[in-house]
């Protein structure tokens, strides 16, 4: 199953300006904590790395835990220094993996 | 007493019956369920260890969590750093922590100057009324501490699902 992915980047902006991204993956975060019906754990299934690099560069990186909630949602700033691409990374328990991929255009 | 109406089960019943008793007993034993929530004394052990040596002083960390909060499972938090942002001075990363949830550690962010502005949103789950902290790592070696009391009407995590 792919994860659903929304990625907001500003297409363009001035060079030196700090732009928002905010991120949005499905993902349930099963903490390991909870019951199921029949009396067991369910398992632990999270992502636990999220990563963002710009043209390349590593500019922003998260380690998560089970106290993130399901549907991980995260945003911070990068600086706008040249045109190029974002890429987004999501790494997880069994395997998990998804990734995306963002233009942006820098006057 | 009152005399048993069923009979009683044969002996290989009986037995058969001990022995899944004690297996479930065992089991119960070896694998006990997971403790509810983590004590503040596990949040304390996990900031060490983030610090070191280090001690970190209260401010420069803003923790944005609504105060009162109907369900813990998705909690909108922003946490700011006051720092230029510069190449000579900015925050390293950022570590969040809670008291009572089933692991101290909620999420550590690393930056740099290239981020601009130290400002990182997410949602999280809280399985209790508690305190969650921040902490910054500057640039410059220091830790800077914030924190947020949060009264949490419906619990998140440790709620089964039955």
């Amino acid at each position: 199953m792919t994860a659903r992915i929304m990625v907001s980047v500003p297409a363009h902006a001035k060079r030196g300006e700090a732009i928002e991204i905010k991120t949005l993956i499905s993902h349930p975060m099963e903490s390991g904590y909870r019951v199921g019906p029949n009396g067991t754990m369910i398992p632990r299934d999270i992502i636990r790395l999220f990563t963002c690099t710009y043209n390349g560069k590593e500019v922003f990186r998260a380690e998560l835990s089970p106290a993130i909630a399901a549907n991980p949602f995260l945003s911070f700033f990068t600086t706008a220094v040249a045109s190029g691409t974002l890429a987004f990374r999501w790494t997880g328990d069994n395997g998990f993996e998804a990734t995306h991929i963002a233009e942006i255009t820098v006057e | 007493m009152p005399e048993p109406t069923t009979p009683q089960p044969s002996r290989r019943v009986f037995l058969r019956r001990a022995g899944a008793l004690a297996a479930a007993s065992t089991a119960v034993a070896i694998w006990p369920r997971a403790p509810a929530c983590a004590a503040p004394e596990a949040m304390r052990q996990a900031i060490r260890a983030v610090l070191g040596e280090a001690e970190a002083r209260p401010g420069k960390v803003t923790l944005d969590i609504p105060a009162l909060v109907e369900n813990g499972n998705a909690v909108p938090l922003t946490v700011s750093v006051e720092s230029p942002m510069s190449e000579a001075d900015y925050v390293k990363a950022i570590h969040i922590f809670n008291e009572k949830n089933p692991q101290p550690h909620v999420i550590s962010i690393v930056l740099g100057a290239r981020a601009g502005r130290a400002k990182v949103a997410s949602r999280i789950k809280l399985a209790d009324s508690q305190q969650v902290i921040a902490i910054a790592e500057m640039s410059d070696g220091s830790f800077w501490s914030g924190s947020a009391d949060v009264i949490v009407t419906l619990a998140a995590c440790v709620e089964d699902l039955q």
